[in-house]
């Protein structure tokens, strides 16, 4: 992969920060945006805006045609069987929301059971958490080990057939590391459980083969590849979209609604439609697809290897250092670009506001993952992270400015 | 008669058990919000000569230079609004 031609696509990495060229290193919170991406979503609406579907008119049906073709897009990119499966969303957390409470509503009570993972984002949490409050299910949480992999065995042991579902992140969002979700999905199935994986931190860094792993949802978030905001996706298998109740009312989801003896009896539309009610993101899709396409042309086996390769390189050069600690697995086989630390006498936030003087953007808090704080007794974590504009001269100016502080 | 909010154009908290809060100064008054705060708190430190670690009233606390400061241990905003009250005006 040329690095250095990809860089002359992102007009961002033009800037100065203080004075300075900016090094962006918050890629597991956003990523920035390539011109193919931002000119389709300017040509959008500047040459086709209009509502999609059942419109008659051209930019309707412009509109349309680039919204599906973004799909098609999107389902080719995760080898879905099938655009039908891809539902348009507004991000990771609302495809999470979607699942839970289509499922919650009709198909989880008492005696039921959830599990997710220690190392979840609070949106793998937060909506099952609200949930088994309303519904009387059990939710259920699988141990983290002190290095921050996923403890399989717990996991795999506290799927019964009681489980309806399991969630799990792919790729956590605080260490990097990378679960075998592939290898759960099967325990999961084999007791008669649905499967969730948090694509967030994958889809974007990774080749990810839904039929290859089998996953039943898999949800991903269009900013942190290298789309815009405001867009994302639930991939679900047609047979299992098909059985659950739609997640939002409105326009666009419904087939008929038909008023009689004063009620209205309503037909859902179908597949993806039946979750996708009112007027959709159309330039967010338009401008997903065209960061599908700009991944696509890199090829994910190498967009995947370049992070790996920074990762190792930056984790060297990091031993250097004397007054970081680095937190997650040393096997570094078991992650991808996504490097927690913490600085001797700075808090996370004190860290990266010393890091943004220099021009250099990196994240601090818990990255909405409390409870794997909680896990590594850390009161939060500074967190730098790669894609596929970041180069080793980066990384040097990184470890220079921690020397520097060493003094 | 100045204000904080004169200086100051956003106080966010963080996340995280530290319970830190990061005042931005506004861009255009960021420089006199330094050179008052350099005037009043005492000077601990120096790091690679753009964070200022400063005490004032037995606090203390980090000045950035691109304009903005992190402050930790108030109980609440009132707090550290005269906090900052008697650091920059």
């Amino acid at each position: 992969m040329n690095t250095q031609a990809a860089r002359q696509d992102f007009p961002i990495l033009n800037r100065k920060i203080n004075g300075i060229p900016l090094i962006y290193f918050d890629n597991a919170a956003t990523t920035q945006k390539p011109r193919q991406v931002i000119d389709a979503i300017v040509d959008y609406y500047t040459n086709h805006n209009g509502n999609v579907h059942r419109g008659v008119h051209t930019l309707s049906t412009e509109a349309t045609d680039l919204y599906e073709s973004a799909r098609e897009d999107t389902a080719k990119f995760i080898n879905a069987k099938s655009p039908s499966e891809v539902v348009f969303v507004r991000g990771t957390t609302e495809a999470i929301n979607l699942v839970a409470y289509s499922l919650g509503c009709s198909n989880l009570g008492r005696g039921d059971e959830v599990l997710v993972s220690l190392m979840e984002h609070h949106s793998n949490i937060v909506p099952w958490e609200i949930l088994s409050k309303c519904k009387g299910f059990t939710l259920k949480y699988a141990k983290v080990h002190d290095d921050g992999t996923l403890d399989y065995e717990d996991f795999e042991s506290k799927i019964t057939a009681k489980t309806r579902i399991a969630c799990l992140s792919h790729v956590s969002n605080v260490t990097g590391v990378i679960n075998d979700v592939k290898r759960i999905g099967k325990v999961a199935h084999e007791n008669g459980a649905l499967m969730l994986v948090d694509g967030a931190q994958s889809v974007p860094h990774m080749r990810v083969d839904v039929q290859d792993l089998d996953m039943d949802f898999l949800a991903f978030s269009g900013h942190k590849m290298l789309g815009p905001t405001g867009i994302g996706v639930l991939y679900g298998k047609k047979a299992i979209l098909q059985k659950l109740s739609p997640f939002q009312g409105g326009g666009e989801m419904i087939k008929e609604v038909s008023y009689g003896q004063e009620r209205c009896s309503i037909t859902w539309n179908e597949l993806p439609y039946k979750f996708e009610a009112g007027t959709p993101n159309i330039a967010g899709a338009v401008g997903l697809g065209a960061a599908v396409k700009y991944l696509s042309d890199l090829g994910m086996d190498n967009v995947f290897a370049h992070e790996k390769e920074l990762t190792k390189y930056a984790v060297e050069r990091l031993k250097e250092c004397n007054n970081i600690t680095l937190y997650g697995p040393r096997d570094l086989s078991k992650k991808c670009g996504i490097i927690p630390f913490g600085l001797k006498g700075f808090s996370s936030h004190e860290t990266a506001a010393l890091f943004n003087e220099y021009g250099i953007a990196i994240r601090s808090g818990y990255h909405c993952a409390q409870p794997l704080h909680q896990l590594f007794k850390l009161e939060s974590s500074a967190r730098a992270s790669f894609y596929i504009y970041n180069i080793p001269s980066e990384v040097d100016r990184f470890v220079e400015i921690l020397k520097e502080l060493e003094g | 008669m100045s204000t904080v909010a004169d200086y100051v154009s956003r106080i966010e908290g963080t996340c995280g058990a530290e319970s830190d809060v990061i005042v931005n100064f506004k861009y255009e008054k960021k420089d006199e919000a330094i050179a008052n705060i350099m005037k009043k708190a005492a000077l601990k430190n120096t790091i690679a000569g753009i964070i200022f670690e400063l005490t004032f009233e037995d606090r203390s606390f980090r000045l950035y230079t691109s304009g903005k400061a992190i402050f930790r241990g108030f109980k609440t905003k009132t707090d550290l609004m005269d906090f900052l009250a008697k650091l920059l005006l």
